[in-house]
């Protein structure tokens, strides 16, 4: 189906003259923005450093030569909580995956399933991720069963996994529902079973949805692979603390900080890019 | 619109300012010539002489829990327990009534945070060193430290006769104390050491058999063997490495001139023999663990 | 025998009923269709058909078979059944020709490369050979509802169950649709189609029902329903299709 063609379009005298105003005004609304922020910025980073406790601020927060003392080993600490959420984050998705396509099941026979699945997001996502990390760092050595893993990083990564689980399973099932039941309908009308309409259609689906919700849970984690510092894990946060109580100085935490931000940022802005890129696809054309 | 927007930053540059202004920060006295260079005469440590933080009243900071054998039942003011008794009887020796002694909670991470602090002095087995006494003020030591190394009967760790001998060792250790530098110095063991925030983990690490040794300070190694973990013993005690031995002070904010008197009190417990006394009665005689190589 | 019997069916959504007391009997390579106001019913009881709804009352037998019965294999029962719904509901993370070979590979266990041959065969036959390789958000509403109704008949369905095809679509958009339905007729193939398109349905149609609250209220051939209907709502209804101009 081809349109028709008909003159070409040249610009009128007075669209000419709107767009040129228009330019003006834009570049001097632009320019007033840019002077008064820059301004902001400037006048409160003078207040800032002109402040009377500034000097000891920097000293203790800001030290060059802690920083370079300290980040060795605040670094190497990093390694185990980048280890630490490698581990955990695969784990997470298959749990949570699983804990939501049960809950997904309408059938009236899996209602024993379903009411555990729908205790353990209760359970899980109610108790505070570090209280939960003390409950299984502490106690599940305690109970001295055979078997049971007595190494604290493990101990610790099963709380996170338990923890992180519940939340991204509600993730998932806020995707899977999100799923037009239209899609389900012809899914299960061209004789598809409950099982591979999960997998070959809603499921596709859902999981797209969700990423960027999924992407923060994940930087979330990355973050709180910190909390495993109580179970005695010296991760990069325990490191700071050890060199901070040695020599009085907080910079060691700053530098930790920094290592987090450097993982966080980047991926923050893949989310957003992705968001962006969904965003495109379901404005450009209309399904059901 | 443009203007609209100047105005806004305008207003958001005031604001600012009006609240910096309003949250000046106290001086910490290290850069005012405080009264560092006071007097020593004990003429001016009466009582109504002293730089107090609550005017009439002696304000002691320690962490929470309170830990045996340097405090009893986690509760300071009972005048129990050896940091307890010293700090009292510091207290006594200033012209404190034992009622004007209040105790302030100072987890001690915060202890040497910048900024004024909100206690006279804290006492909390917080061990002098030139790092750390740059950032504060110790007063002189009250305790000379020991590191005992504390592990289950019956382990092959607990009949060492040299600090070698703990390289293979999984260690336990609680953080910001001299016992974990002396692992990570003196020990340096193969793996990884476990430091947690509290002692009481360090412990439970212990009697879990997730860990074969603890580290603490001798005192402390006495009551957890005593009191704490059944079935377990002193493998030893480590030994006195560097040209002075460890000590324990208290902890002041930078240049607080009441460091003097608080001396001169110590001074005077020590001449007498009363802080022997003290000790004694509360610190088992270390002569119990013997001297690892 | 009839291909398919509905017996006597009643529905109710909420305790207010929808579908009552439903007599139909539909003939193999017989096109019957379903005319009536938004809301008689006709969406229903084509959804009770495919077994997407359950009846409340009654039964359904397709081929002789009861597929209203309790332990019937619902999955089963519905490979024998078409569908094809308003708003076409292609699977929008799959190409077009994934859609079609999606329910030929993992149901019917059709070799992959022998289902997709099949599916370019039946896109080429209605003229979308060359759509095969584009994901349904490039496609117009009348290629995408060509395209569904293709992913019906993949499954070699016994009857087609067509549920107003056309209402979603652009006017001069329905035209494409409907020359599929006519080719579909001419090859035998046995339909239920409820529709708005009343003079679609006076060509196509071999037996015409006009619902009314969820009673088969008339049913005769084209000629008898649209040129002389008996029951007064039926004339009413007719008549008001008229004056809206969809004849």
């Amino acid at each position: 189906m081809t349109t028709s063609t008909g003159p070409a379009w040249v610009k009128s005298e007075r669209q000419l003259e709107r767009e040129r105003l228009r330019r003006r005004a834009g570049l001097r609304s632009a320019g007033v923005a840019s002077a008064s922020t820059i301004a902001f910025l400037v006048l409160a980073g003078v207040l800032i450093v002109t402040s009377p406790g500034w000097d000891r601020v920097q000293r203790t927060f800001l030290s060059w030569p802690d920083f370079t003392a300290s980040f060795p080993d605040v670094l190497r600490g990093f390694g185990e909580n980048i280890v630490m959420f490698l581990i955990a984050e695969p784990l997470i998705l298959v749990i949570g995956l699983l804990v939501a396509m049960v809950r997904s099941v309408k059938a009236p026979v899996f209602f024993p399933l379903r009411a555990l699945a729908v205790l353990y997001t209760d359970l899980f996502r109610g108790v505070p991720t570090l209280l939960l990390i003390f409950l299984v760092g502490f106690g599940v050595p305690a109970l001295d069963l055979q078997g049971t893993p007595s190494d604290p990083m493990v101990l610790g990564v099963s709380a996170l996994v338990l923890s992180y689980g519940a939340y991204v399973a509600e993730v998932f099932r806020a995707g899977i529902d999100s799923v037009h039941p239209s899609q389900r309908a012809a899914a299960r009308s061209l004789g598809l079973s409950h099982l591979q309409t999960m997998r070959f259609v809603v499921l596709p689906q859902a999981i797209r949805r969700v990423i960027p919700p999924l992407l923060n849970d994940f930087i979330s984690l990355q973050k709180d692979t910190a909390l495993v510092a109580t179970l005695g894990v010296v991760e990069t946060l325990r490191q700071a603390q050890i060199y901070s109580a040695e020599h009085f100085n907080y910079t060691p935490y700053v530098g930790a900080a920094v290592l987090f931000i450097a993982l966080t940022v980047p991926l923050a802005r893949f989310t957003d890019y992705l968001a962006r890129r969904s965003e495109q696809r379901r404005e450009a054309g209309s399904t059901t | 619109m443009a203007r609209r927007s100047t105005l806004f930053a305008l207003a958001g540059a005031a604001a600012l300012t009006a609240a910096a202004a309003a949250c000046a920060p106290a001086k910490d006295g290290s850069s005012s010539s405080s009264s560092s260079a006071g007097a020593t005469s004990s003429a001016a440590c009466t009582k109504d002489q002293l730089h107090l933080y609550t005017a009439g009243r002696l304000t002691v900071g320690t962490d929470k829990p309170a830990y045996e054998p340097w405090f009893k039942s986690n509760d300071p003011s009972n005048g129990q327990g050896f940091e307890s008794a010293v700090a009292y009887a510091v207290a006594t020796k200033l012209g404190f009534a034992k009622t004007e002694v209040k105790w302030a909670t100072v987890p001690f991470d915060s202890s040497y945070a910048p900024g004024a602090k909100k206690f006279d002095f804290d006492i909390n087995q917080v061990s002098i060193t030139p790092d750390r006494a740059k950032v504060v003020t110790f007063s002189d030591g009250y305790y000379d430290v020991a590191q005992g190394v504390v592990t289950m009967k019956g382990s092959k760790y607990a009949s060492i006769s040299s600090v070698s001998q703990l390289q293979g060792a999984k260690i336990a250790v609680q953080v910001g104390t001299t016992s974990l530098t002396a692992v990570q110095n003196q020990i340096k063991p193969s793996t990884q050491a476990k430091v947690f925030n509290d002692q009481v983990d360090a412990v439970n690490a212990l009697k879990n058999k997730q860990v074969d040794a603890i580290v603490v300070d001798l005192p402390t190694a006495f009551y957890v063997t005593a009191a704490q973990v059944p079935n377990s013993v002193i493998a030893g005690q480590l030994p006195n490495t560097g040209a002075s031995t460890e000590q324990f002070g208290m902890l002041f904010q930078k240049g607080n001139s009441l460091v003097t008197c608080v001396n001169q009190a110590l001074g005077q417990l020590k001449s007498s023999g009363e802080l022997a006394k003290i000790q004694q009665q509360w610190l088992t005689s270390s002569a119990g663990a013997p001297v690892l190589k | 025998m009839s291909l398919l019997t509905i017996d006597g069916v009643w529905k109710a959504y909420h305790q207010h009923p929808v579908l009552r007391g439903i007599d139909l009997e539909v003939e193999a390579h017989q096109v019957v269709c379903l005319i009536g106001a938004s809301g008689s019913g006709k969406s229903t009881l084509l959804r009770c058909v495919n077994l997407l709804e359950t009846v409340d009352d009654g039964a359904i037998h397709l081929d002789g078979a009861e597929i209203t019965a309790v332990d019937a294999d619902q999955d089963a029962i519905r490979q024998q059944i078409g569908i094809v719904f308003q708003s076409y509901n292609l699977f929008p993370h799959m190409s077009v020709l994934d859609n079609i070979t999606l329910a030929p590979t993992r149901v019917h266990k059709v070799p992959r490369k022998q289902a997709a041959e099949q599916a370019r065969e039946l896109l080429g036959r209605f003229g979308l050979a060359e759509k095969a390789d584009e994901y349904p958000d490039r496609l117009s509403g009348g290629q995408q509802q060509r395209v569904a109704i293709i992913r019906a008949l993949a499954g070699r369905p016994k009857v087609m169950l067509l549920d107003e095809i056309t209402s979603a679509l652009d006017p001069e958009l329905v035209t494409e649709v409907m020359g599929i339905v006519r080719e579909l007729k001419d090859g035998g193939m046995t339909m239920v189609m409820a529709t708005h398109e009343m003079g679609f349905a006076r060509e196509i149609a071999d037996t015409v029902c006009f619902l009314d609250g969820g009673v088969l209220l008339e049913r005769g051939t084209p000629e008898q329903i649209f040129s002389e209907p008996v029951e007064e709502r039926t004339r009413d209804f007719l008549r008001r299709v008229l004056e809206s101009r969809r004849m």
